[in-house]
């Protein structure tokens, strides 16, 4: 084989449907896989912890139908990473299941599922601590406690190529991957292969987010990418849309802090001495990318835990001596949540749109709130009474603020709903950290059916 | 000597998480002239990021000028990770605002 080509339809299967037009264009380039990755940290702890998908399943399914027909159509096997946003197990059992009703749906020939899944007992996480393995803080967070890990509802692990490339060996025609890097789905056929590292890892870097590497601007097109021995080539399938020099370079840069490296379970991605060439209108080559493989494997681990019920609740303020004074009017409130709560065992949000409600402490505007604004109130407790009331007395008792020199006494704020609505639980981030593995493959349990006629 | 805002000078101004408990800004230019326009200007630099968000200049995690994407781009941490109750921004999307405006002599 001299080169391998992909196509990647989305760079969060679910997040947003795909893009028909452009996909069926990239089938009629005759990809030898088809593939994408369908999760993401980005959409907060909340599905992780709650076990469900951010994506609706109808969108799923609309990406999962249109390329399980592209694939079996072609003849060539399908990827997905990171099933349903998060990864967990129960995600990638839908995916599977999916994938199986879609196959009679469509009365179609017997094919090979392979799936794995990336969920991590918290015991074995306990097993590494109290052995003195120490379970890695990233970015900011401390290494991993006991009682961290208590508050933990789920842990995902952030799989590489290697349950992909195994499943790939054991003959597969269409893998669900659990928590996955996005890159891997790519990365991973290019290594099975024979293709170098340097450029397999390259390929699936650049196309992980399908269009965002081209220009102009417009998600959920697909892309092609071509890996040679020599070198990465990436085009664009959107008749409007290009793989330019600077589309490309300027995708390297995208969720990351360091444009030039990028971390997989097994090494990392060096980009430092990346060569851009624009190879045909719509195409760039990519030459000199890098794969440094580790001696010892660090898994990523992601987990989330849960901090209480939630209840959300809304209202505006039209007056301008009200809103140079919100504070107090929020200070208001909160003295009465206190009254009734006391001063912990509970958390209480204000969001102040028209002030800061975006940015928070980053807004440098904060003393130049509009003409009027939006406070939204989350109420975060242990049960969903206290949760409702406790979000009810932090919204209602605003209209009660008492101002010394408000004229309007009839109600300090306005109510475009009389009532707290009912959120999802709220969740935080518990696990952002890396564990030492012994075996690429002792996290990811792989899974082999057949599906079809 | 003429000032511009840094709209009028890059292609993207943009923001978005990078991992949990991160966010990173992308400034990024049509060509290598303005890029290197706004180098020279050091308008951009760990400090002035730091005075625009009025923010301890340790926060400012990486720093980077990025020459094959004509690019400046640096990062910060959060004060807590993404989708906390209370964070107004999970994906970190709309936190760039404040560059568009940033004055920059050249």
């Amino acid at each position: 084989m001299q080169t391998l080509k992909i196509i990647c339809p989305n760079g969060h299967l679910g997040f947003a449907p795909l893009r028909p037009e452009s996909f069926w264009l990239g089938v009629d380039a005759k990809p030898d896989y088809v593939a994408a990755d369908s999760g993401s940290d980005d959409v907060g702890p909340v599905p992780l912890g709650s076990d469900t998908s951010t994506s609706p399943q109808s969108w799923q399914r609309h990406d999962l139908e249109q390329m399980l027909l592209a694939s079996r159509k072609l003849g060539v096997p399908m990827i997905i990473g990171s099933a349903g946003d998060t990864g967990s197990n129960s995600r990638v059992d839908l995916f599977v299941k999916i994938i199986s009703e879609l196959a009679q749906k469509h009365g179609m020939a017997k094919f090979r599922l392979g799936y794995f899944y990336s969920e991590v007992d918290k015991e074995y996480l306990r097993a590494k601590i109290r052995s003195g393995d120490p379970v890695t803080g990233l970015d900011g967070f401390a290494d991993l406690t006991e009682a961290e890990l208590d508050a933990t509802e789920r842990v995902v692990a952030m799989a590489g190529v290697h349950p992909f490339v195994e499943l790939l060996r054991q003959g597969a025609d269409v893998i669900i991957g659990g928590r996955s890097s996005d890159a891997a789905v790519f990365a991973a056929p290019a290594i099975h292969h024979g293709f170098p590292a340097d450029n397999a890892y390259y390929l699936g870097k650049v196309l992980e987010c399908a269009s965002f590497c081209a220009e102009p601007y417009g998600g959920k097109e697909t892309v092609l990418g071509e890996v040679s021995h020599e070198d990465v080539k990436v085009t664009a399938m959107y008749p409007p849309q290009r793989c330019t020099v600077a589309s490309v370079a300027g995708h390297a840069m995208y969720e990351r802090s360091n444009p030039y490296e990028e971390f997989f379970a097994g090494g990392k991605l060096d980009m430092t001495h990346c060569r851009y060439e624009q190879f045909d209108e719509r195409t760039t080559r990519i030459t000199g990318s890098r794969f440094i493989a580790d001696k010892k494997t660090r898994v990523k681990l992601e987990g989330s835990g849960k901090v209480g019920e939630r209840y959300v609740g809304i209202c505006g303020i039209r007056d301008p001596y009200t809103i140079a004074n919100v504070d107090q009017v929020i200070d208001w409130a909160k003295a009465k949540v206190r009254e009734r709560f006391g001063d912990t065992g509970y958390e209480l949000h204000y969001n102040v749109y028209g002030r800061d409600g975006v940015m928070g402490e980053l807004e440098p505007l904060r003393d130049k709130p509009g003409h009027e604004l939006c406070l939204m109130v989350q109420g975060v407790a242990p049960t969903c009474e206290m949760a409702e009331e406790l979000t009810m007395i932090g919204l209602r008792q605003m209209f009660y603020a008492r101002l010394p020199d408000v004229k309007g006494t009839a109600g300090s704020v306005s109510f475009p709903l009389d009532e707290v609505l009912h959120a999802s639980a709220a969740y935080r981030w518990t696990l952002n950290h890396t564990v030492a593995v012994d075996d690429n493959m002792e996290l990811f349990k792989t899974h082999m059916v057949d599906i079809g006629n | 000597m003429r000032t511009h805002k840094l709209h009028e000078l890059a292609k993207t101004i943009r923001s978005k998480n990078a991992g949990v408990n991160k966010i990173t800004f992308d400034i990024i230019f049509r060509d290598r002239e303005n890029y290197e326009r706004v180098k020279r200007s050091k308008a951009l630099s760990r400090e002035s990021v730091a005075a625009l968000y009025r923010i301890e200049p340790q926060r400012i995690s990486d720093f980077v000028e990025y020459d094959p994407g004509y690019a400046i781009k640096f990062t910060i941490y959060r004060l807590r990770p993404s989708g906390c109750a209370g964070d107004g921004d999970i994906f970190g999307a709309q936190q760039y605002a404040p560059l568009l405006d940033l004055e920059v002599a050249a």
